[in-house]
């Protein structure tokens, strides 16, 4: 079998070259001196803001109805159940280019939503607000559906052993459910970040790219992309960075493994 | 004290896949143990106590309240019964220190129980690092912390390395006997009930099948499933009078004893093993029963060996099987007295 597992490492040589090289090139373009400079230009410092203000409130609005969301999904089964859990990992396989017409569909001017909003003076479209939608429609699902599973993890006893200990439902979820997932809702919570960050079809669609209002880091580098090609490059490794570091910090939420409370 | 008397009223029906379990008792002050073979419904019981199963009709309350009643549509969540539990694997929080797992359902008592349960000194522990005696303290401490009305426990003993067994049965005895509020313990070993309880009543397939003191059962089971529990072995065979007020058995598989218990037809056979002597040559005395058949095992638990030969199981100090030289395979001879064998009709 000395054939199967050369072929095994070089299978997997492939696809680690291939996903590194493209990124290993990025790097090779820009000194950290270009970096900063091109960094110090407007364009990228405006959709720095933009990117960091929209993503963190569509983040806030991921992590406050998502949670409890995923913890109802997981402690709860109902006839449906299993409908709504795939519904709610369907904007997942949508490409994001249809998630923005969908969404320009409910609340375009022209939309579902549309005219009852503009009767109540609200516009979402081309707004900083739309970019917020646009990043929560597309990166919830990759919070929820590992928060789920986070939820399933913990052990159904010790949510029982809580409650006849007289604890409320909203204790049982903040001092037992929630810590024990937390390892789990870490990663679903960068992973939905991420995705938030790199957002681009649906963003461009539903929310336009203006400057300095809903042009966020991936709108520029297409922006700047056959105007000022070093700066584009300077962006892309910024996503790259900041990808990267919440990647590796979530390896410090601790994880409490059932298995390692086994009798001895 | 004295005129109050502190009452748990149970009685309600729960289907399972298998059978539907059907109990109806009331516990006072004192500690029950309910002792049944795995699936009889003894961890459903006492979830269904707890609230954390819901029954298809009956009644459940502790004095004038009711935390169940399907009649009065009333149905306490878990977290309303007061009632402390012991789960089975002790549901720890492995995120929390000892400390903070004791005060989860109540800070005031805290301290107090830590005394009480010996936990001080591993207060900051986590329940990773704690062996399995020192977890069952806290989680005693923890269900008592909350100062509950009933104290319920499902197999303390279950999860406990059988080495240390003893050690730790004799350590849960005493922290219990300092519990004033009525307790039940569900355990699959009438060993662990009979050294734990006062009163043991004996669960199978969802029903109480016999309730009395541990010796109340062992000198009079209600069936041989009762006997089995006890530990006795229990042999089917068919009775008729033999005259002088004794009863000739025939044992299915061949063996022939004698009962001074009246029977005709068919019968369960009882006999202890601690009423079983074993010999290697057939003396003349007063016993009636012999068994003369191959050893199929001899194992030794410390200074005891239990003995299986032919139908029955006997046990001896291991010095005088060690002086027989009893092995296995070597042909030896099962006494018992006619008088120390309960003939139960079926």
């Amino acid at each position: 079998m000395r054939w199967f597992q050369l072929l095994l490492i070089i299978a997997c040589a492939v696809v680690v070259a291939f996903l590194l090289l493209p990124l290993v090139a990025l790097f090779l373009r820009v000194s950290p001196g270009d970096l900063i400079a091109a960094l110090g230009s407007g364009v990228a410092l405006d959709a720095l803001i933009v990117t960091l203000k929209t993503s963190a409130i569509a983040h806030l609005l991921i992590l406050g109805f998502g949670t409890p969301a995923a913890y109802l999904l997981a402690t709860k089964r109902w006839r449906g159940h299993s409908a709504t859990v795939a519904l709610i990992e369907l904007p997942l396989v949508l490409p994001p280019v249809v998630a923005g017409i969908a969404l320009l569909s409910v609340f375009g001017r022209l939309g579902l939503l549309g005219e009852t909003m503009d009767v109540l003076g609200i516009s979402i479209s081309f707004t900083q607000a739309a970019v917020v939608l646009a990043v929560v429609f597309v990166a919830s699902p990759f919070f929820v559906r590992q928060a789920i599973v986070a939820f399933e993890g913990v052990d159904t006893g010790l949510l029982e052993a809580a409650r006849t200990l007289r604890a409320s439902p909203w204790r049982v979820f903040s001092r037992v459910a929630l810590p024990l997932a937390a390892r789990g809702l870490a990663t679903g919570s960068a992973l939905a970040f991420v995705r938030g960050l790199g957002e681009f079809g649906a963003t461009i669609i539903f929310a336009g790219s203006f400057r300095g209002v809903t042009q966020t880091l991936p709108l520029a580098i297409y922006g700047e992309l056959d105007q000022d090609f070093e700066a584009a490059i300077a962006i892309s490794v910024l996503l790259v960075l900041i990808s990267a570091a919440l990647l590796t910090a979530i390896r410090w939420v601790p994880s409490w493994n059932p298995f390692t409370l086994t009798s001895r | 004290m004295g005129a109050i008397v502190e009452s748990l009223h149970v009685d309600f029906a729960l289907a399972r896949r298998n059978f539907d379990v059907e109990l109806s008792f009331d516990l006072d002050h004192g500690l029950m143990a309910i002792a049944g073979p795995s699936g009889s419904g003894k961890t459903t019981l006492l979830r269904t106590i707890a609230g954390l199963e819901r029954p298809m009709r009956g009644r459940i309350g502790f004095r004038d309240e009711s935390w169940f009643d399907s009649e009065r549509r009333i149905d306490l969540p878990p977290e309303k019964r007061r009632v402390g539990m012991v789960f089975q694997d002790f549901a720890l929080f492995p995120h929390l220190s000892v400390r903070d797992n004791v005060a989860f359902g109540g800070t005031d008592r805290a301290d107090e129980m830590l005394e009480r349960m010996r936990l001080r000194d591993l207060q900051h522990e986590r329940p990773v690092s704690l062996s399995g005696g020192e977890r069952q303290r806290v989680a005693l401490a923890r269900a008592l912390a909350t100062d509950p009305l009933v104290l319920l426990l499902d197999e303390p003993m279950a999860s406990l390395d059988p080495a240390l067994r003893n050690e730790v049965r004799a350590e849960l005895r005493d922290l219990l006997g300092g519990v004033a509020i009525p307790t039940l313990l569900v355990t699959h070993d009438f060993e662990d009930a009979a050294a734990l309880a006062e009163t043991i009543a004996v669960m199978a397939d969802g029903k109480l099948l016999q309730v009395g003191t541990p010796s109340e059962l062992v000198a009079a089971p209600r069936d041989g499933f009762v006997a089995s529990l006890t530990g006795a072995n229990v042999i089917k065979g068919r009775a008729r009078a033999a005259g002088d007020g004794l009863s000739r058995v025939d044992l299915e598989g061949g063996h022939r004893v004698y009962s001074t218990d009246a029977a005709e037809g068919e019968v369960d056979v009882v006999v202890y093993p601690w009423d079983v002597a074993v010999s290697v040559e057939l003396a003349e005395g007063s016993t009636l029963n012999h068994i003369t058949a191959p050893i199929d095992s001899s194992v030794v638990f410390g200074n005891r060996t239990r003995v299986r030969l032919g139908p029955v199981v006997a046990e001896l100090t291991s010095a005088s099987s060690e002086r027989l030289g009893l092995e296995k395979g070597m042909t030896a001879i099962a006494s018992f007295k006619a008088t120390a064998t309960r003939l139960i009709p079926r």
